[in-house]
């Protein structure tokens, strides 16, 4: 089994966009590895011949016409909004200082 | 009145022996005396209630034609937007968020008359077998405060031992509507996956998630069925077929000849010898109504926990990736100069608990390109397996059976600490929601060794439900003639309720 060090864990909590301290990274990865050994039972069956299972009901694209039909109004949208500004979600920057 | 199932509150509301007013503010007051110990509510909608309330009365006042629980009161799982109401889950990252719209379930609810008392505390973002993970504190067990409710939908089953509330809706994802269920004496089901709409049911898994009735009898779930199940354009899952008959099943249980089939794999070693016993009764009582009992063995269950534990976390760290801080909920370091990727990193943060952060990251993990293959991948094939034996196992069986849950409820704190012991709890329950089957849990006494509820599980093919209601309803019938009394009768008295 793959262990996780505590960089490892570092790395998905970035990719998760989680700003974890080290001491919470500690923790997680010694848990980790405890759960991922428990996990990775299903490697003993999961055999190449086993188609996989996405969803457990058969699915296909399911459309609607396309018609305009009511929906939230921008009031609404906003309500829950942390800063709104002219009816528009304020977000923080998204460029680097020098945009 | 209070301790009454939804269906004799019905029937007294519907003779004018009592109001929806009235049955509304004696839930109301109930949940004033006890709730500072259950804690099942996170948010109690006193004037919304009671105006639901006002207008059902006024309409039956007027004649109008009502639905067959129109005035009854409900506790509503956090988890299930509800106009203007506050929604968070049981999760700070949602603290104060009122949402603009009404989920499917609640609209149902509404046009159906019953009365939306408030939401009901649960897991974050129903992640937990106890309630524990809430950020607003745990729910308390009514049998024994020490205790858990179970979780997810801990609070939801908690309201309903405790008298709070005759009816709740509960959603399911690996057990979180029957394990509650089971763990405080009451009622839960989830039905097939698709039956009920997940429109406004805020996703955790969503090949996994179900929402389902909560309640005291096996009746009362079904009137409840019906009434949130049925197909929803809103949800490209929502299954376009009729809803199975499960009132008219739950009002004839008749199990002459039917074939209920044990499974092999879900009982015996790591159950609570005090399960098994009632687990086996119940079974005993099943035989001598007529039923035809069978062993079926499902080999690849032993595997169903360790696929779960990797296809729950992988969809939840994709769906939770919605909480950004940038359209709702909190908002954490939004100074001067701070970049969109800082704020949501602090924001998710903060607003995240442990458990919720340990799903998210192990799902990173299992997604993640050169682990794919070997976890999520692996876990997708295990779930072809298991539903193959599901399949398998229905060719001898109308119905499969087992308990709900390895054991009775634990103290609060005990597993807190260990997320292996804590996942072990949805041994039995899982492997429904896997396959996309439909599972009831219903009470089978108390386990001699603690007197605590033991839950019967009963698991039916998809589309399929009302057969569960069916024998649900005939054990129901024999135990009842057993004890003479519910149940819940036995339960010990809360302090603030004396």
């Amino acid at each position: 089994m793959s262990t996780l060090s505590r960089s490892d864990v570092a790395n998905l909590a970035r990719l998760a966009r989680i700003d974890m301290t080290d001491e919470e990274l500690d923790h997680l990865a010694t848990e980790m590895d405890v759960i991922l050994t428990a996990v990775a039972r299903v490697q003993e069956v999961a055999t190449a011949d086993i188609k996989p299972t996405s969803h457990p009901i058969p699915i296909n694209n399911v459309t609607r016409p396309d018609v305009v039909r009511p929906s939230l109004s921008p009031d609404e949208a906003l309500s829950g909004a942390p800063a709104q500004e002219e009816g528009r979600f304020r977000v923080p920057q998204i460029l680097g200082e020098e945009a | 009145m209070i301790t009454r199932s939804a269906h004799e509150m019905a029937a007294a509301l519907q003779s004018g022996d009592t109001t929806s007013v009235a049955l509304t503010q004696a839930h109301l007051d109930r949940i004033g005396a006890v709730d500072k110990e259950v804690h099942a509510f996170l948010y109690v909608d006193t004037e919304g209630a009671l105006a639901q309330a006002k207008g059902v009365d006024d309409s039956r006042a007027r004649g109008e034609k009502l639905g067959p629980l129109a005035g009854v009161p409900l506790a509503l799982k956090d988890v299930m937007v509800q106009k203007g109401v506050p929604t968070t889950c049981g999760s700070k990252i949602l603290e104060g968020w009122r949402p603009p719209y009404d989920s499917t379930v609640v609209s149902n609810l509404k046009s159906a008359g019953i009365v939306i008392l408030g939401k009901t505390n649960m897991d974050e973002f129903a992640m937990g077998s106890s309630t524990e993970n809430s950020a607003y504190g745990p729910t308390h067990n009514p049998w024994d405060l020490t205790r858990i409710p179970g979780g997810s939908g801990g609070g939801s089953s908690a309201s309903l031992a405790a008298f709070e509330a005759p009816l709740a809706i509960g959603t399911d994802t690996g057990g979180s509507i029957r394990q509650p269920a089971a763990v405080t004496g009451t009622v839960g089901v989830k039905p097939t996956y698709g039956g009920v709409s997940r429109y406004g049911l805020v996703a955790f898994s969503s090949s996994l998630d179900q929402a389902g009735p909560c309640a005291r009898t096996v009746l009362d779930a079904a009137l409840l069925h019906e009434i949130i199940a049925g197909h929803d354009p809103k949800d490209a899952t929502s299954i376009n077929a009729p809803v199975p008959q499960v009132v008219q099943a739950a009002k004839n249980g008749d199990v002459k000849g039917m074939k209920i089939g044990f499974v092999k794999e879900l009982n015996g070693e790591g159950y609570q010898p005090g399960v098994r016993s009632r687990f086996e009764e119940s079974l005993e009582l099943l035989a001598k109504a007529g039923a035809e009992i069978v062993e079926v063995s499902c080999p690849n269950f032993e595997y169903a926990l360790a696929a779960y534990y990797l296809i729950a976390p992988s969809e939840c760290s994709s769906n939770l990736a919605r909480f950004d801080a940038m359209r709702y909920g909190i908002r954490v370091g939004d100074e001067d100069g701070a970049s969109a990727e800082s704020v949501m990193n602090l924001t998710r943060e903060v607003g995240f608990g442990r458990e919720v952060k340990r799903r998210i990251i192990l799902g990173t993990y299992a997604l993640s390109s050169g682990y794919f293959d070997a976890y999520y991948g692996s876990a997708q094939k295990v779930r072809t397996l298991i539903m193959e034996d599901f399949t398998k196992a229905f060719t001898s069986a109308d119905v499969l059976v087992s308990p709900t849950c390895p054991t009775t409820a634990f103290k609060i704190g005990e597993k807190a600490n260990d997320p292996l012991a804590m996942y072990l709890n949805d041994i039995a329950t899982i492997p429904v929601n896997m396959a996309g089957i439909g599972g009831m849990s219903l009470p089978c006494g108390l386990a001699p060794e603690d007197n605590l509820p033991v839950g019967f599980q009963i698991m039916a093919p998809a589309m399929q439900d009302q057969r569960m209601y069916q024998v649900g309803a005939a054990l129901e019938a024999a135990l009842l003639t057993q004890w003479g009394a519910p149940l819940l009768s036995k339960i010990p008295a809360l302090a603030g309720g004396k």
